[in-house]
């Protein structure tokens, strides 16, 4: 029996799309809190403003992120979510599960928490949303022991890295996204758990440039797959493509007009690197910028070569505070290679993490680390040489920052010897 | 056995991290991995993947709500269990993903996911209207400036055809952030639905002494609008706290990260504002953020019919007027964002005009524009 009244919540029962509203009914059914959860929002609703208190410190012992804080303003109406913390718990790669696996964590989540859950959180992490200050232990006590499993970040630590499902499911991918994920979450457990960093730090990796993480946009440390040499190219398929026998962009479109290969290839090409010779598809893979829009229409005729690793994008992020950045190109083409560990990305990830905890401010992405600095200073410090793919522009004003020991004699000059042959 | 209050330390177990993922891959995943050759959306929410061995894996994909109950994770496992040998995977846009491994098991296991109400809609693929990525909003969350589940129902039902179904021009990326902090990345979506504020901070000088570092609150503001100030509490006692200098004042924020005894949502200041264009994938154009067309829709619970009849607006311009595969920014782009106000009949104010840092890289700087009912 619903413990509280809520008449414009209940709107949001009606129309097709699911309704959290029902699903939360249904667990009040077995989780009386979840009445609570509704009473508040039906408040807040009502008052049009949240009426969750800021923040509160909590976690388990040892570690600085992975729980989050959470307490209600409005205790003694809602006593079910007088503290209402979030529980993060690190998600596998590529948000893989068996039944057996989520069924353990909704026993869990229904042993030691509300019953709620976002499947995912923004950053990757499976979150379970409400318990008590005195349930965490217990719960991170069977997490660890019975599930195996452990939490993921919060705060200015390394956050839960992510990444796109990879060479699992997807013919475009690079690389395998999945395995350079667990690897370096593993690695990286002390910085996931202990916050140690000026600010938050995400990793994420798209197996190709379609980014289906959105990495180029919201993670400091993107990888990103690609590849160096010809796109692969069946000319057969092709074919099937121009006579209507393939469905163009791997039948994403219902309503497609019939292929066009002019029209819905070649002049969409950002670069014109492609034209028809007779019945041949020709790429002039030197020009190519790899972009994935002749993959994407003709899935069956294009491949990604075989030369393949990553490209590496630093610094991306939201707005806040002085506007959202997207991440910078800074290693153009990178080895992916599990035999040596990853050793060639992780040494840049450290190079970056030793500079960067040194210079860095409080609450300083390290995107906006490397914009105070300047990208030349960034591009030293990893030891890199400039290049004209670091840029879209050579620089438009004249102020170079010239040092001394690039001119001749250096800064120091004697003012007098001036004068000697320039009257003032 | 179990967890000892006594000796919370005994037998702790830390840093192991997640568990491997490869456990979790349907056999016809883990078989085919790094083999696959091409895929195909066969119908709006159903894709094949083919392999080289001529393995074929099947995917549903299923929207669903980004808030949900173990009850329901339970069902999802009841489906995977009874069709798709216990496995399934989650999407980064909240979307469930159950695959098989063979054509003549596709559809009963869309019957069964059709057969339970509303709960399991088929979709998300191709040109459609994606599931809509979201933050936490009124229901979790201590900073929002509107909800988040409730505006992306109201949003989805109204939009619900376009989820199920692949014939827009290209994609459209939807996403909602409750505050400026944009938890859920929304700064390069095709349309983005951003909570703002739009009064200053209030200052609790009772609570600021005990919850706030003054420095951190001073430093927090960009702007320089947080300044130390002497204040009066309301036993008369002289503190030290702040002011806020209100013309200064952006609405971030980020001082009431910082300092709890500043907050500043409102019913009446907070609202939503509409930003379009933006996108993260390389394909032709750069990836791009997204722009704000609208500085400000009010809250109007529980189902913010500003919001939804905006975004529907958009949508269906845009539906009649892109060319084929062209996200909504390539189009604005194409035709010119003056051409957008116009053919979208969205008032244009000086809200769109930037002026913050690196404003002037937004202005209009050449002879080339299109007459519009404008000018």
């Amino acid at each position: 029996m619903p413990k509280h009244d809520t008449p414009l919540l209940d709107e949001l029962e009606k129309g097709p799309w699911p309704s959290f509203v029902t699903d939360i009914k249904r667990q009040a059914e077995t989780k009386p809190e979840c009445w609570d959860i509704l009473g508040q929002l039906e408040v807040s609703f009502v008052d049009k403003i949240t009426h969750w208190k800021h923040g509160g410190i909590v976690g388990v012992f040892g570690y600085g992120g992975g729980i989050v804080g959470r307490y209600s303003d409005m205790p003694k109406q809602f006593p079910g979510v007088a503290h209402f913390h979030t529980v993060r718990l690190n998600q596998p790669s590529s948000k893989f599960y068996n039944t057996a696996k989520l069924r353990a964590i909704c026993d869990l989540w229904e042993k030691y928490g509300s019953g709620m859950t976002n499947m995912h959180g923004s950053t990757g992490d499976l979150v379970l949303l409400g318990t008590t200050t005195e349930n965490l232990e217990p719960l991170f006590y069977d997490l660890t022991h019975d599930l195996k499993q452990d939490l993921g970040g919060s705060g200015s630590n390394l956050r839960t890295p992510a990444c796109c499902l990879g060479t699992a499911r997807c013919e475009y991918s690079c690389y395998d996204t999945a395995s350079l994920c667990h690897h370096l979450t593993m690695h990286y457990q002390d910085e996931i758990h202990r916050p140690a960093f000026p600010y938050k730090f995400k990793f994420k990796m798209s197996g190709c440039p379609n980014d289906c993480v959105a990495s180029i946009a919201r993670s400091d440390f993107s990888v990103i797959g690609t590849w160096k040499d010809d796109i692969r190219i069946d000319q057969a398929e092709v074919a099937k493509y121009i006579s209507g026998d393939n469905k163009p962009n791997g039948g994403a479109k219902s309503n497609a007009s019939a292929f066009d290969m002019e029209r819905d290839v070649l002049a969409l090409c950002p670069t014109g690197c492609m034209r028809m010779k007779g019945d041949e598809l020709q790429i002039d893979n030197k020009n190519c910028t790899r972009c994935m829009h002749c993959l994407n229409m003709m899935p069956k005729a294009c491949r990604p070569g075989l030369v393949k690793g990553a490209s590496i994008l630093c610094g991306a992020k939201a707005p806040i505070l002085d506007g959202a950045q997207m991440a910078t190109l800074t290693i153009p083409f990178i080895e992916i290679n599990p035999d040596n560990d990853y050793e060639a990305v992780i040494d840049v990830i450290e190079e970056i993490w030793d500079w960067w905890m040194t210079v860095g401010k409080n609450r300083e992405r390290v995107g906006e680390t490397i914009q105070r600095v300047g990208l030349p200073t960034f591009i030293k410090v990893l030891g890199l040489d400039p290049i004209p793919q670091h840029v879209k522009i050579p620089r438009e004003n004249p102020y170079v920052f010239w040092t001394s020991d690039e001119v001749p004699g250096g800064f120091d000059r004697d003012v007098r010897e001036f004068r000697k042959k320039h009257a003032q | 056995m179990g967890y000892n209050p006594d000796k919370p330390m005994e037998d702790r177990i830390t840093d192991i991290g997640p568990p491997h993922f490869e456990q979790f891959y349907p056999a016809v995943v883990k078989e085919n991995k790094g083999k696959w050759l091409y895929h195909e959306i066969t119908q709006p929410g159903v894709m094949v993947h083919v392999s080289e061995s001529g393995a074929e894996c099947w995917t549903v994909r299923v929207g669903a709500a980004r808030l949900i109950s173990i009850e329901l994770i339970r069902e999802m496992c009841d489906i995977a269990d009874a069709h798709c040998d216990g496995c399934l995977r989650f999407t980064t846009r909240n979307n469930v993903e159950f695959m098989v491994d063979s054509k003549d098991k596709v559809q009963p296991l869309i019957d069964d996911l059709e057969s339970r109400g509303n709960k399991f809609p088929v979709g998300g693929t191709g040109t459609c209207i994606s599931n809509c990525v979201h933050t936490q909003g009124w229901i979790h969350c201590h900073t929002p400036a509107t909800d988040a589940s409730g505006v992306v129902k109201a949003v989805m039902d109204e939009l619900f055809d376009y989820f199920g179904s692949m014939t827009l021009p290209a994609k459209i990326k939807l996403a909602l952030a409750c505050c400026l902090n944009m938890c859920g990345a929304v700064h390069c979506s095709d349309i983005a639905i951003l909570g703002v504020h739009r009064k200053p901070p209030m200052i609790d000088h009772d609570a600021i002494s005990g919850l706030c570092e003054l420095p951190l609150a001073i430093a927090s503001c960009p702007l320089g609008a947080v300044k130390p100030a002497k204040a009066t509490n309301s036993e008369g006692e002289e503190i030290k706290s702040v002011k806020v200098n209100a013309e200064r004042c952006m609405f971030c924020g980020n001082c009431y990260t910082m300092c709890p005894a500043m907050p500043l949502a409102d019913p009446d200041g907070d609202g939503i504002a509409i930003l379009v264009g933006g996108k993260v994938s390389n394909t032709r154009s750069n990836p791009t953020f997204s722009k704000m067309v609208i500085p400000f829709l009010p809250n109007t619970p529980p189902r913010w019919p500003e919001t939804v009849d905006a975004i529907k607006n958009i949508v269906e311009v845009y539906a009649k007027d892109a060319n084929e595969y062209e996200r909504i920014g390539e189009w604005c782009e194409r035709i010119g964002w003056e051409m957008f106000f116009e053919k979208t009949g969205i008032p244009f104010t000086m809200k769109s005009i930037d002026d913050y840092r690196l404003a002037y890289d937004t202005w209009r700087t050449t002879t080339n524009f299109k007459f519009t009912s404008h000018c």
